[in-house]
């Protein structure tokens, strides 16, 4: 029996009686005889499908979207492209009263993500990592948030903040005349009002990654601590939390995804009025619709892109290096 | 490594059927390309028995009473009508793609700029066939809105309604209010709802575009209609002193708004006008659709937003106007010429308006007969009415609408003292996107 039938025909291959001799003689001919025209036909379908599929679906758009940001198009006909240079980056920085704030508040959002629901997700992972009674129950409870739909999120609070029906001003009367606290319209309350209900998801969501990390912490470093001497607090900061530091990566790029991307909450919570402009809402905004302004949307979707790079690459780069050193 | 050829050649099996499988699939994928594509052109490249309607009456109650005029339709001509009904905002946000790729025959859709733009994209198809018969039907203001830009019909007017302050009979009737015919007037009663514990004015803004009809109303009555046809089609400046007088007038009347408006929906609002806590209320007639109780929708009123300039009084009513388009696909078909025919009688809009009271008729022979106290009164406004506009975002880019007004008016309301840098930052966004 010679390799060649062993390779193209799979179903005779696993005959004992092949024994180790084909092996022997194949190897030293190297790889070209592996594979036959079927195998390279295969492979380069293997290569070839994911590789068209990532080029034409990240690739391509995003390098339409970067080229669109330099025209004005109404979204009617190709010939209807004009290029106008920087024109729409000079108005978007200049004439457009919503771009700075939206930019801020995207920095705000990061800002306030990895002060507040990101070290009280911490907080409850070590907690239920102790294995206290119903630990899974709040376990549940904590994670549902997150499992929760963003949209359903916005509506829920959206209730919780209705000016005269919401849980918040009827328990407080706020919602009578002259009283009125206005949590979704108010533009100094609003973007903290909804910064409450993405804490509130964003804890259990950060609560599970402490978790899965603390999981994986060997339990006879605690020992050894505890053999030294050292109590709770200094086990948790001298052993426990620098041996958390892969999930701390995770959790910074998660946070500043989260931040970025940040949409959904607000658009159901007020379409991103005056006090919540997000970028996202902006590009989507000036996209979608009829007679949409294609090209400007697109110069804002070009600054937010150049922002997760700038952010995201940097950080990743550097921790790759430590580790690759360590 | 020593390796069994069976462990050698063992996956491979299953790795190349996996591949086969993949292969396969990216096959059926490549083919499904030329396949969807048949699907839609086979739609639109029906007989002459079918014509089809694309629909934005995703409600339960237009959507049923339009089924009755498709009805009614083809028992006259024969003619089926093959209707693909749309979420009505989806199919607001994907109008552009919709008609740029396999449109229905006919479209939902509405007058005024909205149409006009469709028109002179070459995305609709004119019909003055179609008018040489229908036109009788229809009062001159009506004619005038359902024309393009180069003078062509493009529309045939269904349904409108117009908006207008809403207030309950009951409430001024216990408190001797008298209905205001002027600025002066309405300012004074406004102050003597305040001091009679009622909050003067219902509002709700949450959804942007609730703002847009106020400034609408002052700007039409204190700068005249065609001064507001102008701004609205980026003619005139934002920075003219007399859109800044529109704003002091609505800064004068702000402080009797209700209170928290940013944060409220205009059904909330209308519950306030509803529980009789709010003395009036600025909407289009829909606000009736609040009025869930027999007795307090009897008692519903409106007026005609008081005159502030006696140049132009009270001569013009925001109506907007639903009707109907014949897209590029509809073009020549005899079903299509039809059947716009048939909805431009005013047979067709009774047959409508027994379905759905919340509109009146959009001809002026459609007999009135069958209408409730509120629909006669909004079809005598209408009317009688010198110009008829439809809506800022209808009569106005909706980019321009939609990116800048939306967020400068509310601006605006929450800071009525920085009118003038946000006028001018509203004419710099203006020049920009009226000139791509």
């Amino acid at each position: 029996m010679s390799a060649d039938t062993t390779t193209t025909s799979p179903e005779a291959a696993p005959q004992p009686s092949s024994g180790p001799a084909p092996v022997k003689e194949r190897v030293p001919r190297g790889h070209k005889r592996l594979l036959t025209r079927r195998d390279r036909i295969t492979l380069a379908f293997m290569a070839g499908v994911p590789t068209v599929l990532h080029v034409a679906l990240v690739w391509v758009t995003a390098i339409a979207s970067i080229f669109l940001a330099f025209t004005s198009w109404d979204g009617i006909g190709f010939d209807s492209i004009k290029w106008v240079g920087l024109d729409n980056f000079k108005q978007l920085f200049s004439d457009n009263p919503q771009f700075w704030p939206a930019v801020e508040h995207n920095i705000i959002w990061f800002v306030v993500l990895i002060l507040i629901p990101t070290p009280m997700g911490l907080f409850l992972a070590v907690q239920l990592d102790k294995k206290i009674r119903f630990s899974r129950v709040y376990q549940t409870a904590y994670f549902l948030p997150v499992v929760v739909s963003l949209a359903v999120t916005g509506f829920v609070w959206q209730l919780v903040y209705n000016p005269d029906t919401g849980l918040i001003n009827s328990l407080i009367g706020a919602n009578k005349p002259g009283h009125y606290i206005d949590w979704i319209g108010d533009p100094h309350l609003n973007l903290w009002a909804v910064l409450v209900a993405a804490s509130w998801r964003h804890t259990g969501y950060m609560m599970i990654l402490y978790l899965a990390g603390l999981k994986g912490v060997d339990p006879s470093l605690r020992e050894a601590s505890a053999l030294d001497g050292a109590n709770e607090w200094q086990t948790f900061k001298n052993v426990i939390f620098p041996t958390l530091r892969p999930t701390n990566t995770v959790v910074l790029v998660v946070t500043i995804i989260e931040a970025l991307r940040a949409f959904d909450l607000v658009f159901v919570f007020n379409k991103g009025a005056q006090g919540t402009e997000l970028l996202s809402i902006l590009i989507t905004n000036n996209i979608i619709g009829e007679s949409s302004r294609i090209g400007y949307g697109s110069a804002i979707a070009v600054v937010l892109l150049v922002i997760s790079l700038a952010v995201i690459i940097p950080y990743l780069i550097a921790t790759f290096r430590k580790e690759r050193r360590a | 490594m020593d390796l069994s050829p069976s462990g050698l050649s063992l996956p491979s099996p299953s790795r190349r059927s996996l591949l086969r499988g993949a292969g396969g699939a990216a096959l059926l994928a490549g083919a499904g390309i030329p396949l969807l594509s048949a699907c839609g052109s086979s739609s639109s490249g029906s007989d002459s028995k079918t014509v089809s309607v694309g629909s934005n009456d995703s409600d339960a109650v237009p959507k049923k009473a339009y089924a009755a005029v498709y009805d009614a339709f083809k028992k006259q001509s024969g003619i089926t009508v093959d209707v693909n009904t749309k979420d009505h905002n989806t199919f607001q946000e994907q109008i552009n793609s919709y008609l740029q790729g396999t449109p229905d025959d006919v479209f939902k859709w509405f007058a005024g700029y909205r149409m006009q733009f469709f028109a002179k994209k070459g995305l609709a198809s004119p019909i003055d066939d179609v008018w040489d018969k229908i036109g009788g039907n229809f009062p001159d203001a009506m004619k005038k809105l359902s024309k393009g830009e180069d003078g062509k019909y493009y529309f045939v007017p269904m349904t409108t309604y117009p908006w207008a302050v809403f207030y309950r009979k009951s409430v001024f009737q216990a408190k001797g209010y008298q209905v205001p015919t002027t600025w002066d007037e309405l300012v004074a009663l406004c102050k003597k709802m305040k001091k009679d514990g009622l909050v003067p004015i219902a509002f709700g803004d949450k959804d942007a575009w609730p703002a847009m009809g106020t400034f609408d109303q002052i700007n039409f009555r204190l700068n005249g209609y065609d001064f507001h046809v102008e701004l609205m089609a980026g003619k005139a400046a934002w920075t003219d002193a007399k859109v800044k007088a529109v704003f002091d007038h609505w800064a004068e009347l702000l402080p009797y708004h209700q209170d928290g408006f940013m944060g409220r929906t205009w059904q909330d609002a209308a519950q306030t006008l509803v529980s009789k806590k709010a003395g009036m209320y600025l909407l289009g007639t829909f606000v009736a659709q609040q009025f869930t109780n027999k007795a307090d929708l009897d008692d519903l009123d409106f007026f005609a937003f008081p005159e502030i300039n006696s140049a132009y009084g009270q001569d013009t009513v925001e109506a907007p106007t639903d009707g109907f388009m014949v897209s590029k696909a509809g073009k020549g078909k005899a079903g299509m010429v039809k059947l716009m025919e048939y909805l431009g009688t005013p047979g067709a809009e009774e047959l409508y308006l027994k379905g759905d009271p919340s509109v009146v008729a959009a001809s002026s022979k459609a007999s009135t007969a069958s209408y409730t106290p509120l629909q006669k009164k909004a079809f005598e406004m209408i009317s009688n009415a010198k110009s008829l506009t439809q809506f800022m975002d209808r009569d106005s880019r909706p980019d321009f609408t939609s990116t800048v007004m939306q967020p400068s008016l509310q601006k605006f309301l929450q800071n009525p003292k920085g009118v003038d840098s946000l006028l001018a930052s509203i004419e710099r966004q203006k020049k920009t996107i009226f000139a791509s």
